[in-house]
């Protein structure tokens, strides 16, 4: 028995921690693109570039856990091919690694801009450990930022820029915020927010070049209509694209994504797939979908981890996620997207209330600023088998929490 | 620096020193203390860090906040008077002596 994991991010480690907890006995390896400890990415735009944490900290485990473990650490010889027929993988350096089970967990890069001036130097990106090294060191002595994109990433580093003293705009080529992710009202809110603190949030903006100051240094961004926003940092957050190359190269499935079954399985019995490079049936027969959460990534660990080992228990756990912008501590439950009512719960002037996404009579999901006790009722209310009503919804005397262990199925006995 | 001790779900005991400010789930997961999981990195958003302190401490460490009360509604293996969130304490001089327990399940 050996399984090879593919990708060391949050679905890889802890699909190999799961696998252990739970008592598998075979040679795991993990093997990891990058060089180092497997580490957490929520801090590298959060707390990192706050001085919060430092580079150290973020790591997972330390290296002793992978040995006291039994996890075969391989950091810095990525996978370069799978051999399906002869069940082994390749690795850079030449070794090759038969598996019984492989888990491919290779999460995602960084969408490029293609537009000219992404190579000057002060043009940034943000998802590995090194990159965000990078961005943390130049925002202490940038003056101006602009950052391309205005998803959770990107106005994540804007408010951290805003916070070391910078002047910021966001560029951002839709008409709103965080369009893919939330609701228009709690974009407006947050977005309210980056402008209250100073920043600029331009919408519908499309850049046609980055520029040179003359130097191979970034002076700034040129936008389609001609207009120009200076700035000595840019930064890059226009979303990413997962790490499929592997899995296309092995003739397994695609669809935005490495095509798996409700066990988080390939076409290939022998064949794993979890994380941000995943398409996955959404439970009782919902659509196939690709998100891009430690949640999901951690719980399709679990899924995949427990199907190794012989369960058949289909993946259903509800989502949810997390952002921290400015005093916004924004938290989601369920998946809003597609929803024709939002429902405001709390005081939205008090920068506290929860947003209510329904569809007709179902609830999708639930968007919840500085309000956790919300969004954990929300997270039960979404598993459990409760309707509630718009007017429940609102009303901020109903009792979520007690509607929400109503519809709990019976504890098992 | 004070001394905490962990215990582990099978009674293991496991005395380690931590830095002032360090919080138990930290303190845990770099001395390599097994039965934390902190899925979301101390985000108060998981519940997978729960552990029991001992009973002597319950009421000697600062009091749970009320996201971490209602999170403690999710923990994995049954909550009881003794339980908390370890990302959330952070040690001080004042926990000198701490004993906490692990749980059998945190997932
Ligand atoms: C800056 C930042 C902040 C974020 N903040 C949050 C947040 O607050 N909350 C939240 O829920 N989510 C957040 N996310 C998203 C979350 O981090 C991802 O959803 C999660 O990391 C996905 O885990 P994964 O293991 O699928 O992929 P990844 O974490 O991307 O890991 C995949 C790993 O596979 C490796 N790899 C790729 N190809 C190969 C190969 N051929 N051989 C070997 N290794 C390979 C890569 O190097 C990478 O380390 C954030 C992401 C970023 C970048
Ligand atoms: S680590 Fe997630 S709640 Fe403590």
């Amino acid at each position: 028995m050996t399984t090879v994991i593919v990708g060391a991010g949050h679905a890889g480690f802890q699909g190999a921690a799961t696998l252990r907890q739970r008592g598998y006995e075979g040679a795991i390896t993990l093997v990891a693109g990058e060089l180092g400890l497997p580490y957490q990415r929520p801090p590298l735009s959060k707390d990192l570039l706050h001085g919060e944490t430092t580079a150290e900290a973020v790591a997972f485990r330390p290296a002793a856990f992978y040995e006291k473990k039994g996890i075969g650490l391989r950091a810095g010889d990525p996978v370069t091919g799978i051999d399906r027929g002869a069940r082994h993988v390749d690795l850079a350096s030449g070794t090759r690694l038969p598996y019984k089970q492989l888990v491919i967990a290779t999460g995602a890069r960084n969408r490029e801009l293609a537009v000219p001036g992404t190579d000057l130097d002060g043009v940034l990106a943000l998802r590995s450990l090194t990159e965000a090294k990078a961005l943390a060191e130049r925002l202490g002595a940038a003056r101006s930022v602009a950052v391309i994109g205005g998803g959770f990433i990107g106005l994540e580093v804007a408010a951290a820029a805003n916070q070391h003293g910078a002047r910021v705009t966001v560029i951002e080529a839709l008409e709103r915020t965080m369009a893919r992710v939330v609701s228009p009202l709690m974009a407006a809110h947050v977005t309210g927010v980056h402008e209250q603190h100073g920043t600029a949030v331009m919408l519908g903006g499309r850049v046609a070049a980055l520029l040179d100051d003359g130097d191979g240094r970034v002076a700034g961004v040129e936008l389609k209509d001609g207009s120009r926003v200076e700035a000595d940092l840019v930064v890059v957050a226009v979303g990413i694209v997962p790490d499929v190359e592997l899995a296309d190269a092995a003739g397994l499935r695609l669809e935005n994504g490495i095509v798996v079954d409700e066990h988080l399985r390939t076409e290939d019995p022998a064949i794993w797939a979890i994380g941000d490079c995943a398409a996955f049936p959404l439970p009782n027969g919902g659509a196939r979908v690709r998100l891009e959460s430690v949640q999901n990534a951690a719980d399709h660990a679990r899924t995949a981890a427990a199907g190794i080992l012989g369960s058949s228990i289909p993946y259903d756990a509800t989502p949810w996620f997390w952002t921290n912008q400015h005093s916004c501590r924004v938290q989601i439950a369920g998946l809003v997207a597609g929803h024709d009512e939002a429902v405001v719960r709390g005081d939205r002037s008090a920068g506290a209330f929860s947003v209510f996404c329904f569809r007709g009579d179902d609830l999708l999901g639930v968007e919840s600023v500085n309000a956790p006790r919300d969004h954990l009722a929300a997270r039960k209310l979404l598993a459990g088998r409760t309707t509630l009503s718009r007017e429940q919804a609102a009303d901020p005397a109903s009792d979520l929490k007690a509607l929400a262990a109503a519809g709990q199925p019976d504890p098992v006995a | 620096m004070p001394a905490v001790t962990y215990v582990s779900a099978d009674g293991a005991r496991e005395q380690v020193e931590l830095a002032v400010g360090t919080t138990l789930k930290d303190g845990a997961l770099e001395n390599g203390i097994d039965g934390i999981v902190a899925e979301c990195g101390g985000n108060a958003m998981c519940a997978t860090c729960h552990v029991y302190v001992d009973e002597a401490w319950i009421e000697r460490l600062p009091e749970r906040s009320e996201v971490e009360d209602e999170l403690l509604e999710s923990t994995a293996s049954e909550r009881t008077a003794a339980s908390r969130l370890s990302c959330q304490i952070k040690v001080s001089d004042e926990l000198e002596g701490l004993v906490v327990q692990l749980p059998e399940e945190q997932e």
